[in-house]
């Protein structure tokens, strides 16, 4: 069952900026994933979440910084009641322990991820490098696949520093898992990550 | 008859017209073997079921009333600059005059035919937007291709918002003795118009040879255009008494509107292939996008509005 704010929150995504799911390299079936994604804007997590078919939005967590989706009464109910996000600290002082540890517990739980391996908006329709957060959990949890995405126009509808997004259809592409090579030292398998969401773009 | 019911009788004939369509293409569709003739007919047939659809929006909101027809446009609107802007290249420093254009240009442009203001509904985007979303832009301090993304988007939001609202702006008219019935002149623009282009699409597939022009359009043939404009011509003059017109007005009217739909729909296919689209979306399955649905009412629209308004109007 969808509630009724799910549905309010998909429909004005469908109304902004569209989000509209392309699925080329994959199907949207029911095998645990890693999504990860290019990052430009606020509503990225949104539009990935929108794109993905009601019955896997309901086992996908976004994997979110705390610093910004636990500020203000909106944020934190749109983060818990309808995104259902898994936060994490992003700022290195005033963390305890593995930073991964919030999303390795939902993996073990059996939920799919959602997460931006940027670690921050970018400005340009290409993302930066990747940061090491995928990879580690590509090696902790072999069986789950890695499925690269692209947001295609969000840059262009609500670039950073911008608080109103400006209607644009964007699509949202789902490309084929990647597949994990044995021995690839940590370095290459991030850029070959990267490489897959570019070549969705 | 009273507006409402010419509305219905109006109605039962698209309603048998689409009907009769619906059964071509499934006949034809059972006829049809190699795949160059199978995809014509399933892109027929989602053309007519998406009739379907526009028409019974489109009857809702007329019964709905003005502010439901107002706000039905309204959304065209929006849909239709969405699909213009996401084709059109433009830059962050765009991203103020953008929004204004959304969420500002298209309510207050419909809002001032609700209001019935026509003073300010003429001028509104010509004027004060055409010198403030520039100004606006400005402000961003990228002059980058600043000439053609403001002219980019000046063209963007008078063809989807102001071009368009001048179907809906016939119910400012007053016109003697039609009082009350405006909302049939919409619909006579829209019948005359999309079955121009429905009637040249068809005459085009059935006996197009000689295009008109191959780089812009090549579906538009003048085969297609002579007989399908005709008709559609014909059939608006036969529509006189829904209108406050004569038959023969309604005759030239309709060849007018034929015209200007045509022309719209050349013009808008240019502008669509210099932006490297075929189609300006996929928003409604068969034909594209919503402004490839509306690309000749964009055109047909304010002529049709300021014709009737000089010769008819108080």
């Amino acid at each position: 069952m969808m509630r009724p704010s799910s549905g309010l929150l998909v429909g004005l995504m469908r109304l902004l900026v569209g989000a509209y799911p392309r699925w080329l390299g994959c199907d949207p079936g029911p095998a645990q994933r890693i999504y990860f994604a290019n990052h430009t804007s606020h509503i990225d997590t949104l539009a990935i979440w929108s794109a993905l078919p009601p019955q896997l939005r309901a086992t996908t967590r976004p994997v979110a910084a705390k610093d910004y989706w636990d500020k203000g009464l909106l944020r934190r109910y749109i983060a818990n009641q309808g995104l259902h996000v898994v936060l994490i600290e992003r700022a290195k002082e005033g963390r305890q322990g593995d930073p991964l540890q919030p999303l390795a517990d939902a993996l073990e739980q059996g939920e799919s991820l959602i997460i931006f391996p940027e670690g921050t908006r970018g400005t340009a329709a290409l993302p930066a490098a990747f940061k090491s957060g995928l990879y580690h959990l590509a090696q902790r949890f072999p069986a789950v696949e890695l499925v690269p995405v692209y947001l295609e126009n969000l840059h262009r509808s609500m670039p950073k520093g911008t608080i109103m997004p400006v209607p644009l259809i964007c699509t949202v592409r789902f490309g084929t898992p990647v597949a994990r090579i044995d021995g690839e030292s940590k370095e290459a398998f991030l850029v070959r990550a990267r490489d897959a969401v570019v070549a969705q773009a | 008859m009273t507006p409402h019911q010419k509305f219905y009788y109006l109605m039962a004939g698209v309603a048998g017209l689409l009907t009769l369509a619906s059964l071509i293409g499934f006949i034809l569709g059972k006829r049809a073997r190699s795949d160059s003739s199978r995809a014509v007919v399933d892109n027929l047939n989602s053309r007519i079921r998406a009739w379907w659809m526009m028409i019974a929006v489109f009857a809702v909101a007329f019964l709905l009333g003005k502010d439901a027809t107002l706000l039905l446009f309204a959304f065209t609107s929006f849909f239709a600059l969405r699909e213009f802007i996401t084709l059109t290249p433009t830059r962050r420093g765009d991203h103020l005059p953008l929004s204004l254009s959304f969420f500002v240009l298209i309510p207050v442009q419909y809002l001032l035919i609700g209001d019935n203001w026509y003073g300010v509904f003429a001028i509104f985007i010509p004027v004060y937007a055409f010198l403030l979303l520039p100004a606006f832009a400005a402000l961003a301090g990228d002059t980058e291709q600043f000439l053609e993304r403001t002219a980019k988007i000046q063209w963007a939001v008078m063809v989807t918002v102001y071009c368009v609202s001048h179907a809906p702006a016939l119910l400012l008219l007053d016109i003697p003795g039609y009082q009350g019935q405006n909302a049939l002149l919409i619909f006579y623009l829209l019948l005359v118009v999309q079955l121009s282009d429905v009637l040249q699409y068809v005459c085009g597939k059935l006996f197009g040879k000689t295009k008109i022009a191959p780089v812009v359009s090549p579906s538009k043939t003048v085969e297609g255009f002579v007989g399908g404009g005709l008709g559609a011509t014909l059939v608006g003059g036969a529509m006189w008494w829904i209108t406050p017109f004569s038959p023969w007005q309604s005759l030239g009217l309709s060849f007018i509107i034929v015209l200007m739909g045509f022309l719209g729909g050349l013009a808008l296919s240019a502008v669509k292939r210099s932006l490297g689209a075929k189609d300006w979306g996929s928003m409604i399955e068969g034909h594209g996008g919503m402004l490839d649905r509306i690309d000749s009412v964009a055109f047909a629209a304010p002529i049709f509005f300021h014709l009737t308004r000089y010769f008819f109007s108080a």
